[in-house]
């Protein structure tokens, strides 16, 4: 085998997120010189911080080797009920909390799919996604909300100068990289995803590590839904549609391979997130025709696993049996 | 502290760290340890050496908990000792080195080492306190000479350095007893002597270990007992100084004859007298694939039963994955019925290739569809009715239903029934049957009687038979040594992916075929 020819490629694309990042910034910081100016930068950032936190979540079910597509229809869900809340006159931190309890309810249920009854993660969470949706279209009658000031002004806030919404992702960001870098829990959680049945013969707790990361998913679920919704200012029943895929994409964008037990929160997941708000910020500002914005996400995404899938091959290869004996 | 069968009945040692006492276990019925006695002392390194399919590798299950004996003991330091899962043998103190490592190449060398506990910092916080993590795996690599950065990710050791590591586990799990299962076969010579140093030091620490491997001469060169065990029954057992390579080889084969396999007389000429003369119907010519398989070169005539024999690891599978297209192959050529054989597996099935894969339930059938469909999928283009091409479903009822007699599938299964419900056996003649419909011109059989009781065996090798003195070329891979010099006409035996040796029926012998599988003894 050509291992010493295979290795240095396998750098190479672990690399390829913030190489694929950088020509970016390039691109468009040519292409127009409203791009890379502060302001713009900030926007980007508050535009990315909901869906970053929601791809915090999804790493973890991803390190797994599993998903979770109810991500978007558990954040429509929770901000329906919280939304249907508020107008009712209740205060605005208990309708935030419900959202968060909605969400680490959704991912306990998740949870209990997978561990107990052993179903497929796809299947499971595919099911809870239209659970979610269903019950949110059902307690908002499908109608829009809009919501009482507080929210909005949630979202607007700054702190030392910088809008709440990059404080509260930051921080989510921070102690999910503390967690999986620097816990045994984290790290278990890694090895789990590498080889599912090598860990339960190590030893590991599985069932455990593997319902902490549907639980912990659902959270960030409730989490990014406020985020977004503190953004928004409203409930639609399109709200939170389609945020499973962007965070699989910020996830995979950022190096978290789809096969498990490898992936970061930092850079990683940051990066991807910001990555695919450029990317739409970056062609809106360079005035490209909006029916090509989801043309150029699908290629986004398609290389994204395109080098996923490269990077498990030449993983693989290398970790071949030698049969021929060296030296 | 090591005894034979004779005197199973003797009460344990107390300086045996594991002591095995009349050890009984079958598969369905199959017996496959037929009451083994032996016991591994503190400070002692004992050999286990036997064919394979000899009971070694049920032996391990049962001290590491994954399987349970049907009868005797084992005994820990004395005390009985009945593990009901991994957890069990850990916590005794017995940890396993094994050819396949049990680490995860995606995390450092430390968090392997302390996976499942981590040093904690301080107060009841879950954070890992790095400064001891670090400290302890220096300590632990220390112990067996790894000069490495514990931050190191394990995916960028070679192979000798990761079974260090393992060793390194072992030893940070406090470890009495240690089983190394062919801890060689991937290393390199000067990480063999290191092993080796390593294991000595071991050894005057205390610690019991059992080195299961077919380098007999690393064996005796480096345990201080041997016990031989053929057909689950010990056969041979004493001091290492008391064998040499040459006794241990006539002692792991020396086996009768059973009736068992069907009668095959020599091929005294390749071609029937009388017969047209026609080249091979597979001819390979110096295939290599770096790091799988060296030079490879042998030919195939029609009606010819060609053995392929070696240990475990020798290439024998991976050459039949590249023969079959599912695996590359940098030089060489292969040939079928003189014109060049490539393109992906499904053209070379059309050209006349038929694989029955060693994993029958992943590869070989769809476990949960009938046995008619499983048996018609590969003739199903010779069934359709034109013009839209349906598929005639009369008309494969028919001629599964015929095949399914040729074969002698249980009567009692019904063509619906699911694969799944079948027994091994049944099993792998509908994988037959679905080949021998095909009717192809070379088939490989890889391990096509393994999990397989012995009435259906027999079966299987007179299908063998049948199909090869209809005209097809047929290629059986077996680790199992007997069977290929039961069914075969000609062994080729293949070691670390070359071919070593090449036998003739009339010209089969035992010993010298072991030897070309074995690791040559060093000059």
């Amino acid at each position: 085998m050509n291992s010493s020819a295979s290795k240095p490629w396998l750098r190479l694309l672990d690399l390829a997120p913030v190489a694929l990042f950088a020509v970016m910034l390039v691109v468009f910081g040519a292409m127009s010189d409203r791009f890379l100016t502060t302001g713009n930068i900030v926007q980007v950032l508050v535009q990315a911080s909901s869906t970053a936190v929601v791809a915090v979540g999804m790493t973890f079910v991803l390190l797994t080797a599993g998903v979770d597509l109810s991500v978007g229809a558990v954040m429509f869900l929770g901000a329906g009920l919280a939304g249907k809340m508020a107008l009712a006159g209740q205060p605005l931190p208990l309708c935030l909390a419900v959202m968060l309890a909605v969400g680490i309810a959704a991912g306990a249920v998740n949870a209990l799919l997978v561990t107990r009854l052993r179903l497929v993660p796809f299947i499971a969470t595919l099911a809870m996604l239209h659970i979610g949706r269903g019950t949110g279209r059902w307690v908002t009658q499908t109608r829009a909300m809009n919501l009482p000031e507080p929210f909005l002004l949630l979202g607007s806030a700054r702190w030392l100068g910088v809008p709440l919404p990059i404080w509260m992702a930051g921080t989510v960001v921070a102690v999910a990289h503390l967690v999986l870098t620097r816990t045994p829990f984290g790290r278990q959680l890694h090895a789990l995803g590498n080889d599912a049945e090598a860990a339960r013969k190590a030893g590991l707790p599985t069932g455990r590590l593997l319902a902490a990361a549907y639980i912990i998913c659902g959270a960030c679920a409730g989490l990014g839904g406020i985020l977004a919704l503190t953004q928004l200012g409203a409930v639609s029943p399109k709200f939170g549609e389609l945020y499973e895929f962007d965070a699989i994409t910020a996830s995979v964008l950022g190096g978290t391979s789809l096969f498990g037990g490898r992936g970061k929160v930092f850079p990683g997941t940051v990066l991807g997130a910001v990555m695919l708000k450029c990317i739409f910020n970056g062609l809106v500002i360079a005035r490209a025709d909006p029916y090509l914005y989801p043309v150029i996400t699908g290629a986004v995404i398609f290389a994204a696993v395109l080098l996923d899938s490269l990077r498990d091959g030449i993983a693989k290869k290398l970790a071949r049996r030698r049969i021929i004996p060296a030296g | 502290m090591i005894a034979s069968t004779e005197d199973r009945g003797t009460t344990a040692e107390p300086s045996d760290a594991v002591r095995f006492d009349g050890i009984v276990k079958g598969f369905t019925g199959v017996p496959v340890l037929k009451g083994v006695s032996f016991g591994v002392a503190a400070g002692k390194v004992v050999g286990l050496v036997g064919e394979n399919g000899a009971g070694k590798s049920t032996l391990m299950n049962l001290l590491g908990g994954n399987l349970r004996p049907d009868a005797g003991t084992i005994r820990r330091d004395g005390r009985p000792y009945t593990p009901q899962g991994p957890d069990d043998a850990r916590a005794a103190g017995i940890a396993f080195v094994h050819q396949e490592l049990n680490l995860f190449p995606n995390l450092s060398i430390a968090e392997n080492l302390f996976l499942r506990d981590f040093p904690r910092g301080p107060g009841r916080l879950p954070w890992i306190d790095r400064g001891a993590l670090r400290a302890k795996s220096e300590a632990l690599l220390l112990q067996v000479g790894l000069d490495r950065d514990p931050a190191t990710p394990v995916e960028r050791l070679p192979a000798g350095e990761r079974q260090l590591v393992e060793i390194a586990k072992a030893l940070g799990a406090d470890a009495r007893v240690i089983l190394f299962d062919e801890p060689t076969t991937s290393l390199s010579s000067v990480e063999r002597e290191r092993l080796f140093a390593l294991v000595a030091k071991l050894r005057d620490r205390g610690i019991a270990m059992v080195y299961i491997s077919h380098a007999l001469g690393d064996v005796l060169r480096l345990c201080d007992d041997v016990v031989v065990l053929r057909d689950g029954e010990v056969v041979g057992a004493g001091a290492a100084t008391s064998f040499d390579h040459d006794r241990l080889v006539s002692l792991m084969v020396g086996r009768q004859l059973t009736q068992l396999y069907p009668e095959r007389l020599p091929r005294t000429h390749d071609v029937a007298p009388g017969a047209p003369v026609r080249g091979p119907v597979l001819e390979v010519s110096g295939v290599s694939q770096p790091g799988i398989v060296r030079d490879i070169s042998f030919q195939l005539v029609a009606g010819e039963v060609l053995g392929i024999s070696g240990l475990m690891g020798a290439g024998r599978s991976e050459l039949a994955r590249i023969l079959f297209g599912l695996d590359p192959h940098g030089t060489g050529e292969i040939r079928l019925d003189g014109e060049r054989l490539d393109g992906p597996p499904g053209e070379r099935i059309r050209r006349g290739l038929a694989f029955l894969t060693e994993d029958r339930r992943g590869e070989g059938l769809c476990m949960e569809a009938s046995i008619t469909d499983n048996m018609a999928l590969a003739t199903l283009r010779s069934h359709t009715r034109t013009p839209a091409r349906w598929l005639d479903s009369r008309a494969v009822d028919l001629v599964v239903g015929l095949m399914r007699d040729a074969v002698r599938l249980s009567p009692k299964a019904k063509g619906a029934d699911a694969v799944r419900t079948l027994s091994g056996g049944n099993q792998q003649k509908v994988v037959l049957g679905k080949w021998l419909l095909a009717a192809p011109k070379v088939l490989v059989l890889d391990e096509p009687t393994r999990g397989i009781d012995i009435g259906a065996k027999s079966e299987i090798y007179q299908l063998v038979h049948r199909l090869a003195d209809r005209g097809a070329g047929v290629i059986v891979i077996s680790s199992e040594l007997e069977e290929v010099v039961g069914i075969c006409d000609r062994v080729l035996v293949m070691r670390h992916g070359a071919i070593t040796g090449e036998f003739r029926r009339g010209g089969f012998d035992r010993e010298k075929m072991l030897a070309a599988a074995l690791v040559a003894p060093k000059p």
